[in-house]
């Protein structure tokens, strides 16, 4: 059966590019383009919303 | 039916007056010589379903009045000389956030702990000058026990008309002499209820001009979200620096008191037609002077008496007025000279000011203009 | 499924004024799910705050929002409280603006078990002036006006007040994200005074004089300090030796400012 991946939105312009949704990804989903993050390989995401929940930016939404 | 009438203290007035304007919140710090207000308003206030609170300190105080003044209620607090020094930093908030709330000062000698139970008047520029920053500035010097009580009442009146703090001060003697009183009857006095917003709570700003320069104020609780700030806003309360917005608005809060000047300014004319001496006095040295005014006519000198009620904004246009027709004035204070500069200011060299000046914690007596008049006459 | 912050954040607001990396975002959005939790009504919920980086935080929230003077936010507050018991209301200010300018009011709030919750986010520095040593500094930490390393011992400001009065005390840190908001909605819902410490970061001011490397390694060590209360219990004193407990530290129930007061009213109604 196909797996239903989830969305990853990066909001560019709240994004500051801490780096701490990349670093404490599980799976190393992301990855930092320039100054914000980006999904660089959305097939590893377990949705555990790490990202979401510690985005100081309100930056990140994951929708599973 | 005969009026309810009492012998009270000027303080024991204050908190009466509070009453009858509708306070319905006081949170104070003990300080001599005032106390007796927050006294009075911890038995009264419950009754009436008001609240009453001792705060830790008199910062906290003025903190609590404005939180109190936000969510609704018509608060006071009472203080003298160092209460007031430490109260400036959050009557400047008062000012900049536009919060209605009443500050009752009782002067006392200073600076700093000075004599805590001898008299004096030299609170008067901290009442315009103390907090940072330009801001409009309200400030009434009662002479009398009833006229503290009707005082107070027209401050909380001002204070929600134009939506900014009020200063009460009576100096030590008028707080505490004890005088006859007559109450006014319920409804007897205008009361005024500051402007509530009637627009939708999306659409509300606490600071929107289209309604002139004193916005209507919401409450927190009763349905509208709004934020308030002590920093330099925008209308709709968010903070901002830019220039022309910031220029506006602290032109505006200024405005409100300096445009409405004959309607805040109050004074006492006696026997003004025919005065070539004018003594221009506040509280209870306005008692002397009006002693020594009725002596000096008795004498053959033709003096007056120019008693000033609201101390700020000053009665400018009035005094400027008098100048061109009298030979001069004599400002007795109980401090080094505050009115005293102030009227120097005014009258333009139009006549020649004469200070009596006392900070030794007696009141200046009748003997001493009177003295004065002889001299300068 | 996505939470939706939005609900309570003003349109237009973000990106909010911290620096990359600060975790009071992070608190904040653990406020935010603590208020959908339990259920506050924007309109009847007041936040309100001093002076700092962290007292910027009610301007971005949808609800009666008071920026008040450095320190003062406890005392505006208990008006508020004192004036309208029915509104629900919230304090959020640093550790600067807490316990140093703000310590008294601080301290007579945990007296009075006034009901409101405090957070406090404790990055241990004044972070909008630009980084001087605040009463939570730890002793030896450098800071702008500490060069030569902090010579002040610091505050255990869940401690102080615990010994204070307030009756709900917790702490917890910005590495432990999805403890936040249950520590906050638990504050929230205890009847009396709530403070909830949360341990901050602060990389630009704090950090990079103590040579933490990253807002990663900033992170990670308020992962390591943090000890569970519950697991702190089967520890040896040694091994709590730097740690710091997180958790719900201290709760009781004692009567309440604004309950008294009404009793106060009803005696005074009764002596009329």
């Amino acid at each position: 059966m196909e797996k239903k991946l989830p969305t990853i939105e990066i909001i560019e312009k709240y994004c500051k590019g801490c780096h701490i949704c990349v670093e404490f990804c599980p799976t190393k989903v992301l990855e930092m383009q320039g100054f914000v993050a980006s999904v660089k390989n959305l097939e590893a995401c377990i949705k555990c919303m790490q990202c979401e929940l510690r985005c100081p930016d309100f930056a990140i939404k994951v929708t599973a | 039916m005969a009026k309810k009438v009492a012998f009270l203290q000027g303080n024991e007035a204050a908190a009466q007056g509070a009453l009858y304007a509708g306070c319905n919140f006081f949170a104070g710090y003990p300080i001599t010589p005032s106390t007796e207000v927050a006294e009075v308003m911890s038995a009264e206030l419950p009754k009436v379903g008001g609240k009453f609170i001792q705060m830790e300190d008199e910062i906290g105080a003025m903190a609590a009045i404005i939180g109190g003044a936000l969510a609704g209620s018509k608060t006071l607090t009472s203080t003298s000389g160092p209460g007031l020094s430490l109260k400036q930093e959050l009557i400047g908030y008062a000012c900049i956030a536009e919060i209605p709330c009443v500050i009752y000062n009782v002067m006392r000698g200073g600076p700093s702990t000075g004599m805590p139970t001898g008299p004096s008047q030299s609170d008067v520029m901290c009442a315009k000058w103390g907090t940072h920053g330009d801001h409009p500035a309200i400030c009434l010097v009662p002479a009398s026990v009833q006229e503290t009580y009707e005082e107070v009442i027209r401050a909380f009146n001002l204070s929600e008309k134009y939506r900014t703090p009020v200063m009460v001060m009576p100096d030590e003697i008028v707080a505490h002499m004890r005088e006859r009183i007559v109450f006014p009857e319920p409804g007897e006095v205008a009361v005024i209820e500051r402007t509530v917003p009637t627009v939708q709570p999306e659409q509300y700003k606490p600071y929107d001009t289209s309604f002139g320069d004193v916005p209507p104020l919401a409450a927190f609780g009763s349905g509208y979200k709004f934020h308030v700030t002590g920093l330099n806003k925008m209308q709709d309360g968010f903070p901002t620096t830019k220039a022309a917005i910031v220029q506006a608005e602290e032109e505006r809060q200024v405005r409100k008191v300096d445009g409405n000047v004959d309607d805040i300014v109050k004074y006492e004319e006696y026997l003004l037609d025919d005065a070539e001496i004018v003594v221009v006095a506040f509280g209870s040295t306005s008692r002397s002077a009006r002693f020594a005014v009725n002596e000096a006519r008795k004498q053959g000198i033709k003096a007056g008496l120019f008693r000033l009620i609201t101390f700020w904004p000053f009665p400018e246009k009035q005094l400027l007025a008098l100048s061109k027709k009298v030979k001069a004035f004599i400002t007795p204070e109980m401090n080094l000279g505050m009115a005293t500069g102030v009227v120097k200011g005014v009258v333009e060299g139009n006549a020649p000011v004469h200070g009596i000046f006392r900070v030794d914690g007696e009141p200046i007596n009748p003997g001493q203009i009177l003295d004065k008049m002889k001299e300068v006459k | 499924m996505a939470f939706d912050y939005e609900k309570y954040i003003r349109p237009g607001k973000l990106p909010h004024i911290w620096c990359p990396g600060c975790g009071h975002g992070i608190v904040m959005k653990g406020l935010i799910r603590a208020i959908d939790t339990v259920g506050l009504k924007k309109e009847n919920t007041a936040i309100v705050s001093g002076i700092g980086c962290a007292s910027r935080l009610p301007g971005y929230m949808d609800c009666c929002t008071l920026h008040t003077a450095h320190g003062r936010a406890a005392a505006f507050a208990t008006g508020v409280k004192m004036a309208k018991p029915e509104m629900d209301v919230i304090l959020v200010g640093g550790d600067g603006d807490g316990t140093a300018i703000g310590g008294n009011h601080f301290i007579h709030a945990c007296r009075r078990n006034i009901d409101m919750t405090y957070i406090i986010l404790n990055n241990k520095i004044y972070g909008m002036t630009g980084g001087q040593f605040s009463p939570a500094t730890p002793t030896g930490a450098k800071a702008s006006t500490t060069p030569y390393g902090n010579p002040d011992a610091a505050f255990d400001i869940a401690k102080l007040a615990i010994g204070a009065g307030a009756t709900f005390v917790a702490r917890g840190t910005a590495f432990h994200a999805n403890q936040i908001d249950k520590l906050i909605a638990e504050a929230i819902q205890h009847k009396g005074f709530s403070v909830v410490e949360i341990l901050d970061d602060c990389p630009t001011t704090y950090g990079r004089r103590n040579k933490f490397k990253s807002v990663i390694e900033m992170m990670n060590h308020l992962k390591e300090i943090a000890v569970p209360v519950k697991a702190a219990e089967k520890m040896s004193p040694e091994q709590l030796q730097g740690k710091v407990l997180t958790g719900v530290l201290y709760k009781e129930e004692r009567p309440e400012y604004t309950d008294e007061y009404a009793k106060v009213i009803e005696r005074a109604k009764g002596a009329k």
